[in-house]
């Protein structure tokens, strides 16, 4: 399904990707961890199409297609989702009419008809449900005022919505108590499926005990360092990314 | 001009309002208040008023018969249309030559020192008297709605709102047409004594035409005054609100609302005259102006030595959407009190990229997104409005005229 290689990318200049290579099929669920400033976040917005991004080299093809050429809307439109680190305030833009028209601008582009209110307000309370939002939220502006923990099941309600096949978690799980963290794992292993695919990244592991993943990969300055199954979260969370950061030191020398 | 039913006390109003305006002469950006606005495209034109007789032009939808509680059409200046009963006195100044217009006319506004006022009330043939008596609650709204028709055209609507005691009135007025003619509008509003003003001014003229529309408000103690004016047509718009706090614990709200875009100028002068102690302004205006138009805000509020425990707010927000828009914000604040609690601000932005990439994420396409977002900073002076008709038909109008835009960039690139 998606396809990176050799993906060089930075910001303001700075080279934080150099050279990071990754398949992901459909079915499989993938985590990325990683210490801070490994370039975890940038795989995330540079696969979303983030402006202030820079690609510098490599490639990325989803389902076949280059997606760094597709415009932000596009790659959206073609089933991949990011759930972002800090979602925005966007007063005065309601929720519920906001996602309705990003569902509807995605039915469009695969040439589905479009759902009418009732329709949609019936997908919408379904998903609710899932992520134990309530109602009153969908009417306020997006985000608007919502807790750190509100923030980050909305993105997952709108994952839920919007049902992408390739959904990618940008440290979903930092700031979230333990509810908040079962809600949202929730959420994502109800989208899991063999037609759908999640790159979940994180930091810690602890996310991980709800949403199991197939696979692990270690990010360390800007590459791939290591990749295993599930149990490499575990070495992870017990030897802590010392032992990385040395490993990726030496390669580097 | 028409002479005959104009009632006695108006005439010696008129008539040195007509030799003030001689003396004055036409505006010009020499003056402080017009320094941003160029009033010779107006000037130099040889205006002319409408024939009588006018009646409602076909395809204007802005009536608001049936569901407003009486409703006033003027065409160029001219009464043509009255319906509905509103239970309170709703009817042609010109015609009536009653007490209230001889105690109230021309007593707020300012003809010795603003030309256009003088042009005014030298030139006015119609407008609404509004007459609400103590303690009576007007049920629904009153609208009045003022049409140009034609190339060449003048007209000086001049309107009176006299709200007495404790008395609650909803009154609104809009201004549509086509053409190139020149609106130069007055209203005066005098509200007694606890008395409760919600007014509403929805400027949606032809893009050929001149607009000045004033408004003076006279407050007295514990009285409610709410403005709204909400700026889309036009080619050349200057609304002026001139407040006057001028009995204790009186209270103002002042929103604003213009959206240019062509080549369009929308001037907005608003003074609020703090002169009694206790008493509130609330002022927002929001100014969104795309393409090459140019926007104004010169907002200013005087609190007088008297008038302590002053509460003043005055906001000023604008969102420039390309690079040849214009907005020249001036918010002034003069105090002569310690004793105060004012605060002022202004800001001039663009859409930010942040709530863009946010929704184009979720798959809104970038016209679509920019929209929305225009929309949720305008829509903030549209959703606080409580007369839902104005509201919806505002709503209507500026969702019509959202700038659809060829995106600027794509990003994606390699």
């Amino acid at each position: 399904m998606l396809e990176i290689k050799d993906l060089r990318a930075g910001i303001d200049g700075k080279e934080i990707l150099k050279g990071l290579s990754l398949k992901v099929g459909a079915g499989e669920v993938h985590a990325i961890m990683g210490p801070n400033g490994s370039g975890k976040s940038t795989l995330a917005n540079v696969l979303a199409g983030r402006p202030s991004y820079e690609v510098l080299g490599g490639s990325v093809t989803f389902e076949g297609r280059d997606l760094l050429a597709m415009p932000i809307e596009e790659r959206a439109r073609e089933g991949v989702f990011l759930a972002m680190q800090y979602p925005v305030e966007i007063p005065g833009v309601n929720n519920i009419y906001f996602l309705k028209a990003a569902l509807n601008a995605m039915r469009k582009h695969r040439g589905e008809e479009e759902l009418d209110a009732v329709e949609f307000l019936q997908l919408a309370r379904e998903k609710m449900k899932v992520v134990e939002l309530n109602e009153q939220f969908m009417n306020r502006g997006v985000n608007e005022g919502f807790s750190g923990g509100e923030k980050k099941r909305n993105e997952i309600f709108q994952m839920a919505v919007l049902d992408p096949k390739l959904a990618i978690l940008d440290e979903t799980d930092s700031g979230l108590d333990i509810d908040a963290l079962r809600i949202v794992a929730n959420g994502v292993n109800a989208l899991r499926s063999e037609h759908h695919a999640v790159l979940v990244i994180t930091h810690y592991q602890r996310l991980l005990r709800y949403l199991v993943p197939d696979y692990v990969h270690v990010l360390a300055n800007g590459r791939i360092m290591k990749s295993g199954g599930k149990e490499l979260a575990e070495e992870l969370e017990q030897k802590g990314y010392d032992w990385i950061d040395q490993e990726a030191a030496a390669a580097a020398r | 001009m028409k002479t005959a039913s104009v009632p006695d006390v108006l005439q010696s109003l008129r008539q040195k309002a007509g030799e003030r305006f001689s003396t004055l002469g036409w505006p010009t950006t020499r003056l402080e208040q017009w320094k941003y606005t160029n009033l010779a495209p107006v000037a130099k034109v040889q205006w002319r008023p409408a024939g009588g007789g006018g009646t409602v032009p076909a395809g204007i939808t802005a009536t608001m018969a049936g569901r407003a509680a009486a409703e006033l059409i003027f065409v160029n200046g001219r009464l043509v249309e009255s319906s509905g009963d509103a239970g309170v006195i709703v009817r042609n100044l010109a015609s009536d030559p009653g007490g209230a217009v001889e105690e109230h006319l021309g007593r707020y506004a300012d003809a010795e020192g603003q030309a256009l006022v003088a042009l005014n009330t030298s030139q006015f043939v119609d407008g609404a008297l509004i007459e609400v008596p103590a303690n009576k609650v007007v049920d629904g709204f009153i609208h009045l709605l003022f049409i140009g028709e034609g190339d060449g055209v003048w007209s000086h609507p001049r309107n009176l709102i006299v709200a007495g005691r404790n008395s609650e009135v909803t009154i609104a007025e809009t201004y549509v047409g086509t053409g190139a003619y020149f609106t130069n509008a007055l209203t005066e509003i005098a509200a007694a004594d606890g008395a409760v003003v919600d007014h509403y001014r929805f400027g949606n003229e032809s893009r050929d035409a001149f607009h000045v529309g004033a408004l003076y408000v006279n407050q007295r103690r514990s009285s409610s005054v709410t403005s709204r004016i909400v700026t889309l047509g036009g080619a050349l718009v200057r609304n002026e609100v001139v407040g006057v706090l001028a009995g204790e614990g009186a209270s103002m709200v002042l929103d604003g609302l213009f959206v240019g875009k062509g080549t369009q100028h929308i001037d907005n002068q608003t003074t609020v005259d703090h002169a009694s102690p206790h008493c509130d302004s609330q002022e927002l205006y929001k100014g969104v102006l795309d393409e090459q138009s140019r926007g104004v805000f010169d907002g200013k509020v005087l609190v007088r030595p008297d008038a302590v425990k002053t509460v003043s707010r005055q906001e000023n927000h604008n969102l420039i959407l390309s690079e040849s828009a214009i907005i020249d914000s001036k918010p002034a604040l003069e105090i002569h009190n310690d004793d105060v609690k004012c605060n002022h601000g202004s800001t001039i932005g663009q859409i930010a990229e942040e709530p863009l990439f946010y929704l184009r994420s979720r798959g809104l396409g970038e016209d679509e997104a920019r929209n929305l977002l225009v929309y949720a900073f305008a829509g903030e002076i549209v959703d606080r409005m409580k007369l839902q008709p104005v509201q919806e038909e505002i709503r209507r109008v500026l969702f019509e005229q959202m700038p659809a835009r060829l995106p600027e960039r794509r990003e994606g690139r390699r």
